[in-house]
């Protein structure tokens, strides 16, 4: 169904020609902006020989350096900052390896361009000034729950900043004030569906009508399920905290892939194995430069998520061209309960337990009936751990379960078996099985 | 005094008890006793026979994870009260049993495992009771 339109989503609707004039420009300008004022992205021009003044197209653009996940840890804390922290007004932060978690410092306008992105978002699922949205992403340093906020209050609907947890009262809350919509992951509000039937609410006799699912990765079957259990209308958001946060691409009423806010975020698909740009409606890896960004902009950011631009237009009319659903990624990073998880994390926690040898482990993603996801981490037990005495073994368990939780913030299943009791495979492990979209 | 028991991690899993136990056999590896502790994930499976050194070494060469402990055997006499009463000798002593299980004696009469906190203390406190530990040599005589 057609949404009404909303003054806030103009730059949805910008002529092509117009909108690459627009990214060519902030192109120009927040390249310059980097070389200027962060040495790091100097070093690394000047390494490639290429200067600001080079980026006369867009397709230039493939001249500059990549950035990589890493470049970001190398530099903890504020090394990829371009302006002087008096500028900076906010910070955000990402689970990280052994503690170190990846920085985001934003400028005053660049939390209000995020807003404008996250509101515009929330505009293409029809929400509008008079909507109550809850929004039931955490708080804190991920940049769900401050993102979402910011977007609800931009566009002027009233937003019930909940946060996640407290399930029953979350439900209560969607009753009393008629909740017309709401922000969180899709297992969450699975859970949320559940709960509200054991507590005799049906979700489908509230005013809720929109939900905006994102920062895990999430199926057909999963919004199907979604509708089924509280009949709303479901949204795909995509967004990254490296880019700003949620709010980097969303679903329209179409719902056949995902528009990208081209005039603030600026896409390219590459093959991410020779980092050769790729035509749209290629599958490869999403980059992104964030060209309306100052704080701590990125020049080509490898997101490692695997997709294609679709080069139809689409039926909505926006302009903004879209990207497929994310299915796939080009390393083995994993999303669980909206924590993003580098096996090698799982490693050193398991590592810091013990330090003698690196066990074989095996990392199992599951789904429940309900929607929440399990991970189960299977270690192969070694002599110098085994111990005759169960309470020793049963503590050891215990503290790899602490050591992950406290590096990654979940919880996780952690089972001790036999030496010998994973298999082995030619040439890199494979650690993580993800079992969560399996039928 | 003590007797030289095998512990063999082994998952919980269909055919998990085989596995060890056909490499013992293909060893040549007479047990004298087994028995096995689970939990909800894996299991022990604690083994005492003559062939220890055999036995631990067939099971390493197989990647199986192998502990040696020293427990103690205790001949009870085959009447009811005979367990209870060198329980409550340990008690006396002080001694907390971590687990225990029954042996077959070459005597006839029962033979029980204990396994100690500490074995070196619980021989030492024992030895002070009228509790009959039975020796490695005796406990295989045949």
């Amino acid at each position: 169904m057609a949404k009404p339109y909303n003054p806030v989503s103009a730059a949805d609707y910008l002529p092509r020609h117009l909108l690459q004039e627009i990214q060519l420009k902030r192109l120009q300008n927040i390249v310059k902006h980097e070389y200027d004022n962060v040495p790091f992205y100097r070093q690394r021009m000047d390494e490639k020989g290429v200067k600001p003044e080079d980026i006369k197209t867009l397709k230039d653009i493939q001249l500059l350096p990549f950035t990589m996940k890493k470049d970001l840890r190398d530099t903890y804390p504020f090394g990829l900052f371009a302006v002087p922290m008096s500028q900076i007004v906010r910070l955000h932060a990402s689970s990280g390896t052994t503690g170190k978690p990846i920085v985001v410092g934003y400028t005053k306008e660049d939390v209000e361009s995020w807003s404008n992105c996250m509101a515009r978002a929330l505009a293409a699922g029809g929400v509008t000034s008079t909507d109550i949205i809850q929004n039931s992403y955490g708080y804190g340093l991920f940049t769900g729950g401050l993102g979402a906020h910011y977007g609800i209050e931009t566009l002027g609907a009233t937003v019930v900043p909940t946060s996640g947890g407290n399930t029953e009262r979350q439900i209560m809350l969607m009753r009393d004030f008629g909740v017309n919509g709401i922000c969180c992951t899709p297992s969450y509000f699975i859970h949320l569906c559940e709960k509200a039937q054991e507590m005799g609410v049906n979700m489908k006799d509230l005013p809720v009508r929109v939900g905006f699912f994102g920062a895990e990765p999430w199926t057909q079957e999963m919004r199907e399920r979604i509708e089924a259990l509280s009949g709303i209308e479901t949204f795909d958001i995509y967004g990254l905290s490296e880019m700003s946060g949620p709010g980097v691409g969303i679903e329209c009423e179409c719902h056949c892939g995902l528009h990208i806010f081209e005039e603030t975020f600026y896409p390219e698909i590459i093959d991410p194995d020779t980092g050769e740009a790729l035509p749209d409606g290629e599958r490869g890896e999403l980059v992104f430069t964030t060209i309306n960004k100052f704080g701590m902009p990125m020049i080509r950011y490898r997101t490692r998520d695997l997709t294609r631009i679709i080069p139809e237009p689409c039926a909505c009319g926006r302009t903004l061209r879209r990207i497929d659903r994310i299915s796939a990624r080009s390393d083995d990073m994993f999303i669980i309960r909206g924590v993003n998880v580098f096996p090698s994390q799982i490693e050193s926690a398991l590592l810091s337990v013990d330090s003698a040898a690196l066990p074989h482990y095996r990392i199992t993603l599951t789904r429940r009936p309900d929607g929440l996801d399990d991970m189960t981490i299977e270690i192969e037990v070694k002599e110098e751990q085994f111990s005759d005495d169960m309470q020793k073994m049963a503590a050891l368990q215990k503290k790899f379960s602490h050591e992950i939780e406290r590096i990654l913030g979940i919880r996780a299943m952690v089972k001790m078996v036999q030496p010998g009791a994973l298999p082995r495979s030619e040439g890199k492990a494979k650690r993580v099985f993800d079992l969560r979209n399996a039928k | 005094m003590y007797l030289k028991q095998l512990s063999v991690f082994v998952d919980n899993k269909p055919g998990a008890l085989y596995a060890p136990c056909s490499t013992l056999a293909d060893a040549g590896v007479n047990l004298s006793t087994i028995f096995l502790a689970d939990t909800k994930d894996f299991g022990i499976m604690r083994i005492i026979t003559k062939d220890a050194e055999k036995a631990l070494a067939a099971l390493r060469e197989n990647n199986f994870a192998v502990k040696t402990t020293n427990v103690l055997a205790i001949e009870i006499e085959d009447v009811p009260g005979a367990l209870s009463k060198v329980l409550k000798a340990m008690e006396s002593k002080g001694l907390n049993v971590l687990y225990m299980y029954a042996a077959m004696g070459t005597s006839g009469k029962p033979v029980m495992i204990f396994r100690f906190d500490d074995a070196d203390q619980a021989l030492e406190k024992l030895s002070e009771t009228d509790c009959k530990i039975i020796s490695s040599e005796q406990f295989f005589a045949r």
